[in-house]
């Protein structure tokens, strides 16, 4: 079973940057760190493999710099190998286009399965995984809680706005993973040092097949036309408790007819 | 200039057609002329309400039985788009909901356009759309337009707009016709299973109590459920406290979780990181409890106790009894 997981590089969340005022995006000449979000897509895919007692995790991921530490750590944490599409031209992606070139690089791989992040923690526009579906004619699930593959069928727990689905769905399929499902594990110091020795096949657009049009600035079907911060919303009272704070509160309560 | 036409999603359950669509009905009738729907279930069942809030169509493929909405919904707008049977919208607004995001992902394939996710506002600008989406944890807001010639596809945050009847006729019910899917539609759901919870929905509540990691473990979030059985609220969590397990992620309020308006907002034992306060900060009252007069949640509490949450929230319960 070859499971391909998508590993998005962004910038710390606690450090992310800032809008470039000129282009009107997130500048990306930061260190960008594997995304949180996919630490359980790389966590469930090895699992998986376990379970399955055979076959590889393969990751692919796109920049438009060369960044790799993020696809180290997930290999540090036990993946196999990686396909990184670097190249400039992909600055300024949308989701659509950043879609088009992870398709293309996950048909390369030839997976059983495709694993993402339900939503990213940069940009969660959430659409990415059934775009990438969509592109390879794939069946998809999202908000996967749980996973099970039995031979060529995956059987997926997709959490819903009422509780949950049961979904079965026949191989290769798309599958996106919500954050928390599973306990990522820390990469190892012989993980690390393994990682270093993995194969990562580095491509750029034109290796895809793709136009450089279709993708970056260019291939964006969108533009930001204003920033602004957002308004803030005034502090009120602080009390410190002295054994009475919850008298406050049937007050304020009170006060606004709640109760 | 208002637009032509704009499609919305229409999701619904028992209660009836969901609070996101009704959001998004009223906030379409203020910006285009014709205000049609589209969805994946039996459309005759919610024609009245939907009319009743400004909808004269809804283009329906009917029950899907266990087949998935996004490529469903996604493939049946795009064969019908391409027959001709229906002029293409100017826009298609969809919640950022389960469903809403794998239609709008399929759809934006199908017809390669773009989408703007997370929007929170949308306006007129001259005789287009452009939509406000917060990034960095709601502390920048960005404008962004369409430049590819659309039809747009907005994918926009629950509680963003207020819904508002207008007493229309029932919507006209239009057959939908979902076409032959190949391989793309063999996911099929084999069941559904009903998280009970008792109380009102979190999202629609009047009151929420939220907990978060200063509770300290999962055995006392029972004191946020107890506090809330006793106000008629909703429990509601921060992400930690989700993703620690403790409560399952329906509960979780934020960027991430689901965003709540409610008249008070009670937070206890949680910090107010930025992708917190993004899903809160919009009630109307925020009382905050927590040990650390630093704590961020303080900037944005009308009313916020310096103490620890095992003394003033049992406490709060007990004097809320028998009232
Ligand atoms: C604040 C902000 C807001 C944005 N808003 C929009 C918008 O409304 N519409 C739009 O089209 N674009 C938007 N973008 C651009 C968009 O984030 C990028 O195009 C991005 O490459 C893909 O979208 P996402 O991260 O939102 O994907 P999501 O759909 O949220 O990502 C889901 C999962 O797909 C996988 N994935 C996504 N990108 C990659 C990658 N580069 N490499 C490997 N795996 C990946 C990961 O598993 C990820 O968790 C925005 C960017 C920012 C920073
Ligand atoms: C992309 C992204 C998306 C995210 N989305 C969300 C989201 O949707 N929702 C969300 O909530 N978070 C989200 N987060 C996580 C967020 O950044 C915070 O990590 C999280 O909100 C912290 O939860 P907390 O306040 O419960 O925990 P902490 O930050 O650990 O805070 C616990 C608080 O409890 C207080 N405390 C401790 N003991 C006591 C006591 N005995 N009595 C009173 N107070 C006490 C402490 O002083 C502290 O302020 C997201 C993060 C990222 C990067």
């Amino acid at each position: 079973m070859k499971v391909v997981v998508c590993v998005k590089q962004i910038p710390d969340p606690a450090d992310p940057g800032a809008l470039d005022p000129g282009t009107k995006t997130l500048r990306r000449d930061v260190k960008l760190i594997l995304d949180e979000s996919d630490s359980y897509g790389v966590e469930m895919a090895l699992q998986l493999v376990d379970t399955a007692g055979e076959g590889s995790v393969h990751l692919v991921s796109m920049v438009p710099n060369d960044e790799v530490s993020g696809l180290r750590t997930a290999l540090a944490m036990g993946a196999d190998s990686a396909t990184l599409v670097s190249d400039e031209v992909l600055a300024g992606s949308d989701a659509l286009g950043t879609a088009r070139v992870l398709a293309a690089a996950i048909e390369r791989a030839e997976p059983d399965l495709v694993l993402a992040a339900t939503e990213s923690s940069d940009g969660y526009t959430g659409v990415v995984p059934a775009q990438v579906a969509e592109l390879l004619a794939l069946p998809s699930v999202t908000f996967a809680k749980e996973i099970a593959i039995d031979g060529g069928t995956a059987t997926v727990r997709r959490q819903t706005e009422a509780g949950a689905d049961l979904v079965e769905c026949p191989l290769p399929a798309v599958v996106s993973v919500t954050a928390g499902v599973v306990e990522p594990r820390y990469p190892s110091f012989r993980g690390i040092m393994q990682a270093k020795n993995k194969p990562v096949d580095n491509l750029k657009v034109a290796d895809l097949g793709i136009a450089a049009e279709q993708v970056g600035w260019a291939g964006a079907g969108q533009e930001i036309t204003d920033i602004a911060d957002a308004p803030e919303r005034a502090a009120g009272e602080v009390v410190v408790d002295e054994g009475d704070a919850h008298e406050r509160i049937v007050a304020f309560l009170d006060d606004l007819k709640v109760i | 200039m208002a637009l032509d036409k704009i499609w919305v999603y229409c999701e619904a359950g028992p209660e009836g057609v969901a609070t996101i669509t009704l959001e998004m009905l009223a906030k379409a009738r203020e910006v285009a002329g014709t205000v049609e729907v589209f969805c994946g279930t039996d459309g005759a069942v919610c024609a009245a309400e939907l009319g009743d809030h400004g909808a004269t169509a809804v283009y329906s493929t009917g029950d899907l039985g266990g087949r998935m909405q996004g490529v469903s919904v996604a493939s049946a707008v795009a064969a019908a788009l391409s027959s001709g049977s229906v002029a293409a919208p100017d826009a298609f607004l969809l919640g950022t909901t389960y469903d809403g995001r794998d239609v709008a992902a399929r759809l934006s394939v199908k017809l390669d356009a773009s989408v703007l996710s997370n929007v929170v506002d949308l306006r007129l600008d001259g005789d287009r759309l452009v939509g406000v989406e917060p990034v960095f944890g709601g502390t920048l807001n960005v404008t962004s337009r369409f430049t590819d010639g659309g039809p747009d596809i907005w994918l926009v945050r629950p509680k963003s707009f207020e819904p508002s009847a207008v007493g229309g006729p029932p919507a006209a019910v239009v057959d939908l016709p979902v076409p032959e899917l190949g391989a793309a539609g063999a996911a099929v759901v084999l069941d559904r299973f009903t998280e009970e919870s008792e109380g009102p929905k979190l999202d629609e509540a009047a009151i929420v109590v939220s907990g978060g990691r200063g509770l300290g473990s999962a055995e006392a979030y029972s004191m946020i459920e107890q506090l809330a059985k006793e106000l008629g609220a909703a429990p509601g969590a921060s992400r930690a406290i989700v993703d620690a397990g403790w409560v399952p992620y329906s509960y979780q309020v934020g960027q991430t979780g689901k965003v709540v308006k409610p008249t008070v907002y009670i937070a206890c034992g949680i910090s107010g990181a930025t992708q917190h306060l993004v899903g809160m900060k919009g009630s109307k009252n925020i009382i905050a409890i927590n040990k650390d007069s630093e704590a961020p949640i303080f900037a944005v509490a009308d009313l916020g106790i310096v103490g620890d949450v095992h003394k003033v929230v049992p406490k709060l319960t007990e004097a809320l009894e028998g009232r």
